[in-house]
């Protein structure tokens, strides 16, 4: 084995895995003394191009309790034919089709290469995809214009057997039906009450139906109500293709006329309630993979859900009226969709949400619709921007054999080796209350249960997983002995299969008296400050912003006293090794970042930032805590600067990367003013100032959602953005007045500094 | 049994024998009619002379207005009212004006005038707000005038200033309307909009049930395909090209469809709303248009609806949703209209004015009879308020097979001057091209929308009591959401002073409404009776089709809060308190066996027994609770005219050469003749066995009696008995609010037992006196009256 990073590399490469610690100590007493729980970043349908899925289905323990699957790491008898299990070590006859196999002769599941598969489940149903659009009338005609357009090219990227429903909403709520000839028909709802679910049964009754019958359907029933229709299939396909591009066509702004100084009525609650059991009367199986895809131009003014009233005068909620417990509707909304998501979540419907408006449009209360159900959740200013076009269009990107990267009703579940339990998740998912012996009393984040509901999936869908080492003090681990994970994807690829992606892992034990250096060594500081933000971020969603960060502090003072190496009350003493080095920055980005500071946020902007931190994987996660500053100039290839003021040079340019926001810097506003760059002998600098936009253009391409692209310079009113990422170690405390926020934004160099002073105190 | 004294009129003082008296019956009712018809028929009639009773209603005249409204309008029951309230309480005779405000008048007679006083309005008294017109009487040299109404002295605006002539009359009068005519119109200021703007075009909303029997029995197919073009005929201003009147279409059945039918799209939209508890109107745009302007879409939708719900197979239906959602739609728009909604069954379905069957007919008879025409729920009550602050008049035409409760359905209509047809049991081939002649008179008829009716009186007397398709928020403001060209208020005046014999009772009716095109306007109807304090004036000025119709509508107004028994019983005893004190104060001495009749209410008696007989007033388990609510709502917005053929039907023998009306009597027909019978709603044609079969070739184009069959319809024959029959045919129902289905009787066949049942002076089938049974009845209560 060569060193850890690579191993850590190869591990997350593999099998999407991140541990904290890659040596595990081996007793419950020294796994806290650690500081940093053992837990893993997991990206469940992490990319493998080169592993192609097996056409069988997975072979599993006969142990009720256990059900692991077969692995690379179980021992196996192949004169006997008998696997035994490495979690519950249960010995397990191979069913009839492997009577084949032998030590020359194994099954892909056995090889350690494959210690991630995934096998197509081959019984049941292929199932439909349901996208159900619910549309946002309230706005004005180029954002309604550029939201069908946008529409009209999603359409035109569904698969073939995809199912399409189409509600819009404003004072009142429409339920379009798809699919009838000569005339379109639709349901209106009252935008200010929920009715029941039977209420809503009585006229859709008829749109319970499979779409495997398309012929039948359509003699029948002409024109018996069924809101949702497949886009193509067979003689009728291009006519309902056609009738939702007319409907899309013919869609008109709200009609209501909305009198001054007042916001136009919008049901966004009760559409977005209404969409959801659309979807459930549509699916004749559960945990059919539906998209509800909400377009919202503004807040919600009426019914249950609305977060604002009409009168214009009365703006939408602040942090301070959130702080000052003077949001009324906050409460009463965010219980509706909280409500919403959880039985959406229940049924494996995701829920996406793309605002787009100038002003708030109530993400805080609606962020659990997506965050419960995996949905996305995209924030702009206008629909009629490429921002929300393209990263619209992202949201349908295929792979190879022209499936879209996404996943639909997935669940997971975690099995462990005795030593060790599993304590919760973080992430966009919800609990399935499943107990098992693999379950910790201990609970972090979605805990008290081994399996969770991931909705929608996609490939960078990144679980926090939080374990607990169980094994007592006196009870030794025998030598060799590892501690196995086992991770088991079960969910709806979308071209209609279910398959189940198993990933089992395994990381030796080291008894920490003895082996202290083994388990410091294993140390993984990236993956430790993203599984702790998330910590953080998840503590912040519930708790005050203060005791989050105090929390913060004392875990990041007490790990550096656990592994730093120090005289005591000497701060100057202070060492950290490599594999801790870099971990207080990032504690250090992580405080002064939107996900923990509220402060000059908008609740709705911080919900968002908070949404994608909490879904996406390490490397992502990892710009949006500590921004990348790469910096361009003549005397070499771009090269990554400190995150800090000093950065900032008049002759420099910069491009940053806060995964939100793209920004190039170009120093000096007069020399691109001078045009030298257009004259052919100065060539050279033309090339220099393309790079950095040739390098933000492809980050641009590849990132969801789409980044805010921002050009600026030296004095530019949007080098603030710049400004207010980098360090400010250098004047600019006096230059930009930061000195009322400096208890926030304090200097690393000050925090670094405190942070030794207090880890080598005896008195903490 | 008591033995029948001869019958003497003060014309015809001398005595007849007993025998002659079956003859003066024979002659009655027919003869009366004729010989008005006679002396009066053809000729001009002025209107010229206070108190002047005009001629019967059915006597074609030209009427011309010179001063007072024309009895097309104004029909009093007395055109000499008693000096004081002692004489009206003594005569017992009914002082009530029948006020027909938008009657249609014929092509030879003049429109009413439009004046136009700009932004001033009208003039009007300062103290009784009465409009300019004859009765005021300018002084001072024409800068004063004195209120006809009130006794008022008022300045004369500048404007209208004019010099009075040698006799006191301004010299301008014959060039203004409103101080030479009976009946004309004002143009009304933005005072008299709602909200002070001026209104918006009215609309109609076609609101058809697609519940299952609708659809079976082709009912919407049919509906449909006429509205593509009947649409083209909606009302519009003499002098206007296309209608203003923009339509709207709804379906239904426990849901509610909405359509936009806006012009500039590819296909109509449907919406459907599902939330009946609380319904509400989807969209705002799109759904009244033009029908010039959308006629592609309207048509498209027209062509779709039958098809959209040929495999429905839902029964159930809600009414009040509908009722209320086209109240929305019109309030949304802001503007006044009809609702034409075509209905067949009991709504049952959940939904507020959920009705249920309670036809009960052991009630009938009872006290508590009532309750049958009595809605079930308030909810009706309340939305007909509601209507009518809106200006929303609901048309309902029933497609029953049964009991759909018409006291409850029905309650909207008539509070909101609309009209209900019902076609028990529709067969679209037989009943069709009845219900789309009603159809298209509907859609086509001439209306006042959202219309508030207030009447005037000089002092001594005023308006007590109002009957009629009309909705009333106080005593004295008539509230018609809408008021077309058949509707008939009938108003009853009582003293409250001594009235002052010179300047006679005079009446104004003030109509406020919004015409056809969108303008609010007034229209005035004046007219002077004259009094006296003379019994024999009072009973000489009398008009008895005008008493039958405030007899008949207070009588079914009454049977709301009275056992019928009462009712029935107050008719009876009034009719013979007018008689007898006539009898006491007028008619010369003679012997108390004999009855004498005024020569004004000869056929008095015969209505009174016809009215006692109606279906509404007698109580018979046989007789559908539907119908006699269907009857009585009817009859209380008919004119006199409508009650006069309603009550007493028109009986002919075609079979004669000229054939003239005779007595509703079996023993009028004859085995060899062809009777034709209408009373307004229905048309008979009576066989007799050994009718000619000449004749029956003529008529039914087959050989002989035995081939004719009832079920189907007359044929369009080319000969003179067939032309003859159809042109009468056609007269009768000329100008007749409701279309008549033709029902064939054959003389000793099942079908002919309906028929008798309009031989109103034979023993009703149901119970019933003969006329002469009634006759002796009545003189009877007379003689003991007298004694």
């Amino acid at each position: 084995m060569a060193t850890f990073l690579e191993f850590i590399q190869q591990n997350e490469d593999r099998d999407g895995v991140r541990f904290s610690w890659n040596v595990w100590p081996s007793s419950r007493l020294e796994a806290t003394r650690m500081v940093v729980p053992v837990a893993s970043l997991f990206t469940p349908l992490k990319e493998r191009p080169d592993l192609p899925p097996i056409q069988y289905e997975p072979v599993l323990c006969s142990r009720t309790t256990c059900r692991a699957v077969l692995n690379p790491l179980c021992q196996v008898d192949y004169r006997a034919k008998l696997w035994a299990c490495n979690f519950c070590y249960q010995r397990n006859q191979f069913p009839p089709t492997y009577a084949g196999i032998s030590e020359m002769n194994q099954p892909a599941e056995l090889l350690p290469q494959f210690s991630s598969i995934e096998y197509v489940v081959q019984r049941g149903p292929q199932m439909p995809l349901i996208f159900l659009y619910v549309v946002d009338t309230c706005m004005e005609d180029e954002d309604l214009q550029a939201l069908k357009e946008s529409m009209q090219m999603s359409l035109s990227l569904l698969p073939p057997t995809a199912l399409v429903g189409l509600i819009t909403f404003g004072r009142m709520v429409q339920v379009h039906e798809l699919g009838c000839e000569g005339i379109s028909k639709s349901y209106v709802f009252r935008g200010t009450k929920d009715l029941s679910a039977k209420q809503l049964q009585v006229i859709d009754k008829k749109t319970i139906k499979k779409p495997s019958n398309p012929e039948n359907d359509w003699k029948g029933e002409r024109y018996a109500s069924r809101p949702c229709q497949p886009i193509e299939q067979e003689t009728v396909c291009r006519k309902i293709d056609m009738n939702l591009t007319d409907l899309l066509g013919e869609l008109q702004r709200d009609p209501w006329p909305v009198p001054q100084g007042k916001r136009p009525l919008r049901s966004s609650g009760v559409a977005s309630f209404y969409s959801y059991f659309l979807c459930v009367l549509q699916c004749t199986f559960p945990n059919t993979g539906a998209h509800i895809l909400m377009f919202i131009g503004g807040p919600g003014t009426q019914g249950p859900g609305m977060v604002v009233g009409d009168e214009l005068k009365l703006p939408i909620r602040s942090w301070h009226d959130i702080e000052k417990d003077n949001a009324n509707y906050v409460k009463k909304a965010t219980k509706h969709f909280e409500a919403l998501a959880n039985r959406a979540a229940t049924t494996g419907h995701v829920i996406d949400i793309y605002a787009c408006a100038l002003d708030q449009t109530g993400l805080l209360e609606m962020k659990c619709c997506p965050n419960y159900t995996g949905g996305y959740m995209v924030m702009g200013d206008s629909f009629n921007t490429s921002l929300f076009k393209q990263t619209f269009q992202r949201v349908f990107t295929k792979d190879m054999q022209g499936q879209f990267k996404m996943g639909f009703g997935g669940t997971l579940e975690i099995k462990t080796s005795r030593e060790i339990k599993i304590s919760g998740a973080i992430g966009p998912c919800v609990s399935l209350n499943s107990k098992g012996p693999c379950v910790s009393e201990n609970e972090i984040g979605t805990g008290g249960t081994c399996q969770w509901k991931i909705c929608g999936l996609n490939p960078n869908t990144t679980l926090a997983l939080y374990f607990e080492v169980v094994n007592q003090h006196n009870a030794p681990i025998p030598q060799g002995g590892r501690g196995a994970i086992q991770f088991v994807t079960q969910y709806q690829h979308s071209s209609g299969q279910r398959r189940i992606r198993v990933t089992t892992v395994a990381r030796n034990w080291a008894d920490a008296q003895t082996q202290i250096q083994n388990i410091a060594a294993s140390f993984d500081q990236e993956a430790a400050a993203i599984l702790m933000a998330r910590l953080a971020v998840y503590r912040a969603e519930t708790e005050e912003g203060p005791d989050v960060l105090r929390w913060l502090d004392r875990q990041l003072i007490r790990l550096c006293q656990k592994f730093g190496e120090y005289h005591k009350d000497d701060p100057g003493s202070f060492r950290f090794s490599e594999t801790f080095s870099l971990y207080p920055q990032f504690m250090f980005h992580l405080r002064r970042s939107p996900f923990l500071q509220v402060f000059n946020n908008s609740p709705d902007e911080s919900s968002y930032y908070r949404h994608h931190f909490m879904r996406q994987d390490l490397t992502q996660s990892l710009i949006m805590i500590q921004p990348i500053l790469y910096a361009y100039s003549f005397s070499g290839p771009p090269e990554p600067v400190l995150l800090d003021s000093s950065s900032i040079l008049p002759d420099r340019i910069l491009l940053m990367d806060t995964f939100f926001q793209i920004l190039i810097y170009h120093g000096e506003p007069q020399w691109r003013k001078s045009g030298y760059q257009d004259m052919p002998e100065y060539e050279n600098f033309r090339h220099l100032l393309q790079a950095p936009i040739d390098d933000a253009q492809e980050i641009l391409h590849s990132r969801f959602p789409m980044p805010r692209y921002i050009d600026t310079e030296h004095g530019g009113s949007q080098a603030r953005f710049l400004l207010s990422k980098v360090n400010p170690s250098q004047t600019h405390n006096n230059m930009y007045a930061w000195g009322q926020v400096s208890i926030q934004n304090i200097v690393l160099q000050v925090f670094m500094d405190h942070l030794k002073k207090l880890a080598v105190s005896s008195a903490a | 049994k008591m033995v029948l004294a001869p019958v003497i009129f003060p014309n015809e003082i001398h005595s007849l024998p007993y025998s002659m008296f079956f003859s003066l019956l024979l002659i009655l009712q027919i003869q009366v009619i004729e010989n008005d018809k006679a002396s009066r028929g053809g000729q001009i009639y002025a209107t010229n002379i206070r108190g002047q009773v005009p001629p019967l209603v059915t006597t074609d005249c030209v009427i011309q207005d010179q001063g007072n409204a024309s009895p097309r309008y104004i029909r009093c029951t007395a055109y000499c009212f008693p000096s004081s309230s002692d004489m009206a309480k003594q005569a017992q005779i009914p002082l009530a004006a029948i006020i027909k405000p938008f009657a249609a008048v014929p092509p030879n007679e003049t429109p009413l005038y439009v004046v136009n006083h700009g932004e001033t309005g009208p003039i009007r008294c300062n103290r009784c707000k009465a409009y300019m017109c004859p009765f005021m009487q300018f002084i001072e040299g024409g800068r004063k005038y004195q209120c006809g109404f009130c006794n008022c002295i008022n300045d004369v605006p500048p404007f209208f200033f004019q010099h009075l002539d040698h006799i006191g009359r301004r010299t301008d009068h014959y060039e203004r309307p409103e101080l030479s005519l009976g009946s004309y119109e004002y143009v009304a200021t933005l005072d008299y909009c709602r909200n002070n703007k001026p209104p918006n075009s009215p609309a109609y909303i076609f609101m058809i049930d697609v519940s299952y029997s609708n659809i079976k029995s082709g009912l919407v197919k049919l509906i449909c395909n006429e509205l593509k073009t009947v649409l083209d005929n909606l009302p519009r201003e003499e002098q206007e090209e296309t209608s203003a009147i923009r339509v709207g279409f709804v379906t239904y059945n426990k849901v509610l469809h909405f359509f936009n039918v806006k012009s500039n799209l590819a296909q109509p939209q449907m919406m459907v709303v599902s939330d009946v508890g609380e319904v509400f109107v989807p969209l705002l745009d799109g759904f009244l248009v033009n029908f010039q302007e959308s006629r592609s879409v309207v048509n498209n939708l027209l062509d779709q609806i039958p098809e959209m719900f040929a495999d429905t197979n839902e029964s159930e239906t809600v009414f009040a949703p509908v009722i209320q959602a086209g109240m929305e739609a019109l309030k949304a728009a802001e503007c006044a209209g009809k609702l034409f909604i075509f209905h067949s069954s009991l709504p049952t379905a959940e939904a507020p004015g959920k009705l249920k069957n309670r036809d009960d007919k052991k009630l009938i008879n009872t006290d508590k009879e009532k309750i049958l025409f009595q809605p079930q729920t308030n909810i009706y009550e309340s939305l007909a308020r509601d209507c009518v602050a809106n200006g929303c008049c609901v048309n309902l035409f029933l497609f029953p097979n049964q009991y759909v409760d018409v006291a409850s359905m029905g309650l909207v209509t008539m509070y909101t001057g609309g009209t209900l047809y019902k076609y028990n049991n529709f067969q679209v081939h037989s009943d069709g091209p009845q219900f789309l002649s009603d159809l298209r008179k509907e859609i086509g008829k001439k209306t006042g929308f959202d219309a508030i009716m207030r009447v005037r009186t000089s002092t001594g007397f005023r308006a007590t009591d109002f009957f009629g398709a009309i909705y009333m928020n106080n005593t004295t403001d008539v509230e018609m959401a809408a008021v077309d060209c058949d509707k008939a208020i009938t108003v009853e005046f009582k003293h409250d002073d001594k009235l002052n014999e010179d300047s006679g009772a005079l009446i104004q009716c003030a109509v406020l409404y919004t015409s056809i095109s969108g303008q609010r306007r007034l229209r005035i109807h004046n007219i002077g009776l004259n009094c006296s304090s003379q019994l024999a004036d009072l009973y000489k000025s009398c008009e008895t089709d005008a008493l039958i119709n405030f007899f008949a509508k207070s009588a079914f107004k009454a049977i709301l809060s009275q056992p019928l028994k009462t009712i029935r019983e107050i008719l009876v005893s009034q009719t013979a308190r007018m008689l007898a004190c006539y009898r006491k104060n007028c008619a010369s001495p003679s012997a108390v066996s004999q009855l004498i009749l005024p020569d004004a209410m000869k056929v008095l008696p015969v209505y009174i027994n016809c009215l006692l007989k109606s279906c509404v007033l007698v109580g018979r388990p046989e007789i559908p609770t539907d119908e006699r609510a269907y009857h009585r709502q009817l009859v209380m917005s008919m004119d006199v005219a409508d009650t006069q053929l309603f009550f007493y039907p028109q009986l002919l023998p075609i079979s004669d050469a000229f054939p003239t009306a005779v007595r509703c009597s079996e023993e009028r027909l004859s085995e060899g003749g062809v009777f034709f019978l209408a009373n307004g709603l229905n048309m008979f044609l009576w066989l007799g066995v050994s009718t000619p079969p000449e004749l029956i070739q003529g008529i039914f184009n087959v050989p002989s009696f035995a081939h004719i069959s009832t079920e189907t319809l007359l044929p369009e024959v080319d000969n003179p008995y067939s032309k003859k029959l159809r042109s009468i045919m056609d007269y009768i129902q000329s100008n007749r609010p409701y279309s008549m289905k033709l029902l064939i009787a054959k003389q000793r066949e099942q079908a002919e037992m309906l028929f008798r049942q309009y031989l109103v002076e034979d023993k009703g089938l149901y119970g019933g006196a003969s006329y002469v049974d009634f006759l002796c009845c009545v003189h009877k209560e007379i003689c003991q009256l007298l004694s």
